[in-house]
């Protein structure tokens, strides 16, 4: 069976010559960012500390970074740079139309409670 | 002679059959709605995970101070487990990969090899969770819980959490056997904790440094600890029983929500990996055996690689929403 694959990544930035040497590529890459993402985590640098639209930045960076790493598994590892358009719409849109929803409503309900228990209406510290 | 219709005659017209118009094959396809189907599930998980937090925003359990173990080695190490743990199922991804690679190349031999490390690296990542697991039952520093359900933890003068086994004397602890005659049947004794919480007060009297840390998080990120005169008023007033580990009920790292959700994301997130090494191995046997060979198609390897590599995409989000946020 031919199977043809993209060997390129990061927008024709990196090109491979193969699609093994492409698979090492993409682990390098994901390696990088889990280590970032680890050594972030255990230092905590007091200036990503400032709230940015709502959250923490050093939140930010770490979700930023698991988009990241979850586009190159999803595209690289399980092939959608070489699937159809079609295909990868419906898989993907779907998605994240429907988590961006659940995100939505569960997050802003939790939050709607927290205001409840802090406005002291409900006692909790005993 | 046949039973059924194989072909209908019409393939070559447009709704006759047998075209792709995605390019994939039916179960290719099937295992790509199976995974959005799943990818909700998780997410439902982690939606109501961040729905808790939220909920608890200041008085969430931080996670760089829950799992600060490594295997075999003593001290302090936050999140480097876990890490570890994301390494070796990305690179267990990896040989998936590769495999779905060489079986595009027809290579039985490396198909074999690739599959082989592909179930070992599920193996690693599923016995790490269970020790991740048995560590966190098994908890840290033991704390006393309230009334109204807060966790009390004990810090030295410098802040450093104590454990209660460095400051509390056990004493002769008497057993009230539970009988039948004296109280319903079908009930049991429950576990008695290691100290009483008289022997908890008195201990905590005699260690003049000793200082209580509550919950709440304060301005600067940190779990607020009290001074010593409301340490000893919290602790005689609201203190009702010693927490040692965690189970879904009660959980000396802070709300037992905080339990109940590593246990369920972590514990739906493992049955995953076990059931994907399950459906490896059955893979990789009939490599083996040459059925894909036979077949001319190694195109199974790709299917049960998507849902591997699906496993691995979860713990990416389980790993940041969980660990690191």
């Amino acid at each position: 069976m031919a199977h043809a694959h993209k060997l390129e990544i990061l927008r024709g930035l990196i090109k491979f010559k193969s699609n093994t040497q492409k698979i090492w590529g993409v682990l390098i890459l994901l390696s990088i960012i889990t280590a970032v993402e680890v050594v972030l985590g255990i230092y905590k640098p007091e200036s990503l500390m400032a709230h940015v639209l709502g959250m923490k930045a050093l939140n930010w960076i770490f979700i930023i970074l698991t988009i990241v790493k979850a586009y190159y598994i999803t595209w690289d590892f399980m092939h959608m740079r070489d699937e159809k358009a079609s295909l990868r719409r419906m898989v993907v849109w779907t998605a994240i139309f429907l988590i961006a929803y659940l995100l939505f409503i569960l997050l802003q309900e939790g939050d709607y409670i927290e205001s409840v228990y802090s406005s002291g209406f409900v006692k909790k510290d005993f | 002679m046949d039973t059924t219709v194989v072909n209908t005659g019409a393939e070559e017209k447009t709704w006759g059959g047998g075209n792709k118009p995605l390019n994939a094959s039916y179960g290719k396809m099937m295992m790509w709605f199976f995974i959005v189907s799943d990818a909700l599930t998780f997410s439902g998980f982690l939606a109501a995970y961040g729905f808790s937090r939220f909920k608890f925003i200041d008085y969430w359990p931080i996670a760089d101070e829950v799992f600060t173990h490594v295997p075999f080695v003593h001290g302090n190490y936050p999140m480097i487990y876990v890490a570890f743990m994301t390494f070796i199922l990305i690179m267990s991804s990896v040989t998936m990969v590769l495999a779905v690679d060489a079986g595009h190349h027809m290579n039985k031999a490396k198909v074999t090899l690739y599959m082989f490390l592909t179930i070992i690296g599920g193996l690693i990542f599923v016995g790490s969770q269970a020790w991740e697991w048995a560590t966190f039952i098994k908890g840290d520093f033991g704390a006393v819980e309230t009334r109204g359900g807060n966790i009390l933890q004990f810090v030295d003068a410098e802040g450093k959490r104590v454990a209660l086994s460095d400051f509390v004397v056990a004493g002769e602890h008497e057993r009230v056997e539970h009988e039948s005659k004296n109280g319903l049947w079908f009930v049991d004794e429950g576990t008695l904790p290691t100290y009483t919480m008289q022997e908890v007060i008195t201990g905590f009297e005699s260690h003049p440094d000793l200082a209580i840390r509550t919950q709440t998080i304060n301005e600067q990120g940190h779990k607020t600890v009290l001074s010593r005169e409301e340490s000893i008023k919290q602790l005689k007033a609201n203190g009702i029983g010693i927490v040692e580990g965690a189970n879904l009920r009660h959980n000396e790292y802070g709300t037992p929500l905080f339990a109940d959700f590593f246990f369920f994301i972590t514990g739906f997130h493992g049955f995953h990996v076990f059931s994907g090494v399950v459906i490896n191995i059955i893979i990789f046997f009939n490599v083996i055996l040459g059925t894909y060979e036979r077949r001319g198609s190694y195109e199974m390897v790709e299917k049960v690689g998507l849902y591997w590599h699906f496993v691995d995409l979860v713990w990416v989000f389980v790993f940041t929403f969980f660990y690191l946020v």
